[in-house]
């Protein structure tokens, strides 16, 4: 193992322990971007260099979209399978919100914090249909990090890799990242990109590696920073606040049911007698698709303004 | 790295090497491992987070030496290795937490039969329930059908203690379950290889007194049992299975599992005594531990199992007062515990930085072919029972189309007796995939017309165990190893039991979806529709040209995200104060279900977008 370069993990005496501690890397992003692939690579270099290593994470919903996480832990001994609160070296984090979530598990005094800037907004957090409606995604930039984090990095990695041709190899760039802050050589690291990787996609993977690790070593993260603020999702729109009240003409309504199918709310049934009906009078946002799509004219549609401002309103 | 499947590497045979072999195994690996080492013959399992890697393991070695086997649920698969265990091999199933619950019935009756070849059961709990429907403690079954329960910290241990599984269970004539939980079936840690020890077949015994579970062969056995719970105790008390690692005189702590590793995390410098089996309990050596310190806390995951052994045994101890029952044991949690205690002083420094990110549940996938079938449910307003699999995501908004769920393959009972019950005017649907039907939707279903109940039934048939990770089951046609066998028909079972109305319809058709639900509940009596689509992930990723939104079109009336597709988010225009709508065209798989239910037509394929 060679000296470890820029980044490295500085790693103090901690006499209130028996056993010496291990390293701890905290790997984290959403299912399908490659986390468990990163953490692979890293564990199977760890135990080439004949350290104890074990990687946790759980399987199950990754798939589906969900968060994931896997800790690589490594040294002479390794008990625990996961980093405990606070101790995590290392997050390398392949989506911007997933690294805040796990930033208690960082070192508060030595962790280094690596990010993507990339923002996978999930629909779920796409809820709210009311006008001007923001989505719930944090709203954080890298300086906000840096005042509690000792080193914070954020990189454009899939911007990065987009460049190179190939955007999933995002991780590959931050694995370049990361590999600054340990103590393997690079040809280590080539070797088992090379093992894990298919092969048609090996020498876009090597660039990829090769770029991450050379974006940490230079001064480029510092003019990156700026990216970070515009890379935030997209504020409030502001629009005008108002009242939506639904006019049912009930003598032309035939009970065709093409508005109750078609309301994307789902807050118009057919009552007994075959007629529309508003049931929810709270979950219509004012959309206006029953009106335009009513054959017979028998909804219109009425949005009134009030006169305060969304802040105000909410 | 475009490859980040886990696939799992095709065993070599390392015995050409001198030194012997290292490797990175998950738990689960670890396990397969162990029990291709001890010899076992015949493994079988019926997939389940967090076991099922044990059984794909399982088949990656060599199909001459082991007979790896997906069965139609636990309880088979549990019979399956009885039977094989009774033909004097080696025989392994393995099942999730909630599995064995099935699979108990036989389990009981083998407590009292025993083994002939070595019987394993590898259960694998979900402490925190990561994707279960609850976290029961597994080991309080060992107790109840008084079979020896082993706990492996790690991987290297859930190797070496399934082996040992293999030989207990012919030494003291009993099944023995390995109890893995998911922290350790799904953390890599290395483990060194070992040889595959050479087991011959014991051949058949013909013992009927002690094969046949008639009462008057019972009553003799369950003494005997009982003398092997015995037996068994002292052989712990003598077994390398407890591991007494010295320290701190005024404190020490009895744990196992993988929560003897948090425990050696957080207080490396009391005393420990590491039980390699929560039952039955090495109680000599526990009551000479418990006299050497002056304070013992028990540090075990979920219910106080050895806790209660332990105040039984008239022992004074302390464990559940500090320690949570519900949810995973973490280093923090047992850290907190052991502060509150007043064992440790501090507790870790954290950054003072915590945000609220952003919520991200686990969604059906895009493309799913269940999103359109649950959209349509919806809008027909019925009272919908639900069933296990991906699918119970339907229950969440925008789909927001299932009332109830409790247990693999309970809809079709479910909806019979809400039927019978007549309590409400709306239909009564169940909804159930291809493999729960399997697994255990077919009693019901003859039940459903046997007692002629008015019920409408969805199999929603994605060809595949999709929640599980995409395994085969009987209806796909290919067994454990990817070898063709017989696909089971599901139309032809279904008019078999006596279903007078079947249709079956395409799972993306969504025009098609609600009329033939509509029809469906009009008919008084089992009705069943056959939603058929494969899952767009397994076992082939479906990946078609993407749809796009034409963004001047688009009304923002954000119909298209009542499927809950994970591709379409807003984007950042707006129409009348609304957010318009964008589709990811690298998520999207082109199912076409959002361009068949926008009602501007804005959403159009992407030709140039197709890879």
């Amino acid at each position: 193992m060679s000296t470890s370069t820029s980044a490295a993990v500085k790693r103090e005496a901690r006499l209130d322990t028996a056993v010496a501690e291990p390293t701890n890397v905290l790997i984290v992003g959403v299912g399908g971007q490659g986390v468990i692939t990163v953490s692979k690579i890293l564990a199977q270099l760890c135990l080439q260099n004949k350290l104890k290593v074990k990687q946790s994470e759980i399987h199950g919903m990754a798939k589906r979209g969900g968060a994931v996480f896997s800790h690589v832990r490594f040294g002479s001994e390794v008990y625990s399978p996961t980093i405990p609160l606070g101790q995590a070296d290392i997050l390398l984090a392949l989506e911007w919100a997933e690294g805040l979530r796990w930033l208690s598990y960082l070192n508060p005094d030595s962790g280094t914090f690596i990010s993507d800037t990339q923002m996978i907004i999930p629909p779920f957090s796409c809820r709210d249909r009311e006008r001007g409606a923001t989505s719930n995604y944090v709203h954080r930039t890298l300086d906000q990090v840096k005042q509690h984090v000792p080193n914070a990095f954020a990189v454009d990695a899939t911007g990065m890799a987009t460049e190179l041709g190939n955007p999933r190899t995002a991780n590959t760039v931050l694995l370049g990242m990361l590999s600054t802050a340990l103590d393997f050589t690079v040809e280590d690291w080539q070797a088992i990109i090379a093992q894990s990787v298919p092969p048609k996609t090996l020498q876009v993977n090597q660039k990829a590696f090769v770029l991450g690790r050379e974006w940490i070593q230079s001064d480029k993260h510092i003019a990156a920073r700026e990216h970070v603020e515009e890379a935030t999702p997209p504020a409030a729109p502001m629009v005008d606040n108002v009242v939506v009240d639904l006019e049912i003409t009930e003598a032309w309504c035939k009970g065709c049911d093409i508005c109750v199918k078609m309301c994307p709310e789902r807050c118009l049934v057919l009552n007994s007698n075959e007629i529309v009906e508003l049931t929810d009078p709270d979950a219509c946002t004012g959309c206006r698709l029953c009106e335009w799509l009513c054959p017979d004219f028998a909804i219109a549609v009425h949005v009134q303004k009030i006169e305060t401002t969304v802040a105000e309103h909410r | 790295m475009t490859n980040g499947s886990a696939s799992l590497v095709r065993f070599q045979d390392a015995a050409a090497s001198a030194e012997p072999e290292i490797r990175s195994f998950m738990g689960n690996e670890a396990i397969a491992r162990g029990a291709w080492e001890a010899g076992v013959k015949v493994g079988t399992a019926y997939p389940g987070t967090p076991s099922t890697e044990i059984l794909e393991s399982l088949g990656t070695y060599p199909a001459e030496d082991v007979d790896a086997q997906w069965s139609t649920n636990e309880k088979v698969s549990l019979d399956v290795a009885i039977g094989a265990s009774f033909g004097g091999v080696r025989a392994m199933c393995a099942m999730k937490h909630v599995g064995l619950n099935v699979a108990s019935d036989s389990l009981m009756s083998q407590s009292y039969i025993g083994v002939n070849g070595g019987l394993v059961l590898i259960v694998c709990d979900d402490p925190g329930m990561h994707s279960s429907q609850n976290e029961q403690d597994s080991r309080v079954f060992g107790q109840f059908a008084m079979v020896p329960v082993l706990e492996p910290s790690d991987a290297q241990e859930a190797k070496d203690f399934t082996k040992l599984a293999f030989a207990l269970s012919e030494r003291f004539d009993t099944p023995v379950i390995v109890r893995s939980t998911t922290r350790l079936s799904h953390c890599r840690s290395p483990v060194v290889l070992g040889e595959r020890e050479q087991f011959s077949t014991k051949g058949f015994k013909d013992i009927p007194s002690k094969h046949v579970a008639l009462p008057s062969n019972a009553r003799i056995r369950h003494p005997i049992v009982l003398e092997r719970e015995q037996k068994l105790k002292e052989y712990m008390n003598a077994s390398s299975l407890v591991r007494w690692e010295p320290g701190s005189k005024e404190f020490g702590i009895i744990t196992l599992s993988t929560c003897y590793t948090y425990v050696r995390e957080v207080i490396p410098q009391a005393s420990i005594l590491k039980l390699g089996a929560s039952y039955p309990l090495a109680e000599d050596v526990v009551r000479r531990f418990c006299d050497s310190v002056e304070r013992v806390l028990v540090a075990e995951e979920l219910e106080p199992v050895i806790e209660k052994e332990l105040r039984a045994m008239g022992i004074e101890i302390e464990g559940k007062k500090y320690f949570p029952r519900v949810g995973e044991l973490s280093p923090e949690i047992l850290r907190e515990g052991l502060h509150t205690a007043g064992i440790i002083n501090e507790l870790p420094k954290t950054t003072d930085f915590n945000v609220e990110t952003v919520a991200r549940p686990p969604v059906l996938c895009a493309g799913c072919s269940h999103a359109g079938t649950y959209m349509a449910l919806r809008t027909i307003d019925a009272r919908v029972m639900g069933d296990i699999g991906c699918y119970t995501l339907g229950a969440i908004e925008p789909l927001k189309a299932m009332d109830a769920c409790v247990s693999m393959g309970a809809s079709i009972g479910m909806a019979v007796g809400m039927a019978k019950a007549n309590a409400t005017d709306k239909p009564i649907v169940a909804t159930i995939g291809d493999s729960t039907f399997m697994h255990a939707g077919i009693p019901p279903l003859i039940d459903a017309v046997y007692n002629n109940a008015n019920i409408t039934v969805l199999l929603l048939d994605n060809h595949t165990v999709a929640m599980t990770g995409g395994q085969d089951h009987a209806g796909t046609g290919r067994t454990l190893r990817g070898e063709e066998t017989h696909r089971i028909d599901f139309e032809q079972i279904i008019r078999a039991i006596g279903v007078k109305w079947i249709k079956t319809v395409d799972s993306y058709d969504v025009g098609s979806l609600f009329r033939t639900y509509r029809e469906a509940i009009q008919y008084d009596g089992v009705a069943v529709v056959i939603s058929d689509r494969p899952c767009a992930l397994d076992p082939v990723k479906i990946k078609g040209t993407p749809f796009q939104v034409r963004s001047d079109g688009c009304t923002a009336c954000q119909m298209c995200m009542n499927l809950a597709c994970p591709a379409i988010s807003w984007s950042n225009e707006l129409f009348d104060g609304h957010h318009k709508v964008k589709i990811d065209q690298t998520t999207c798989i082109g199912c076409s279900m959002c361009a068949q239910v926008c009602p501007s037509d804005c959403i159009q394929l992407n030709e140039a977008g197709a890879t």
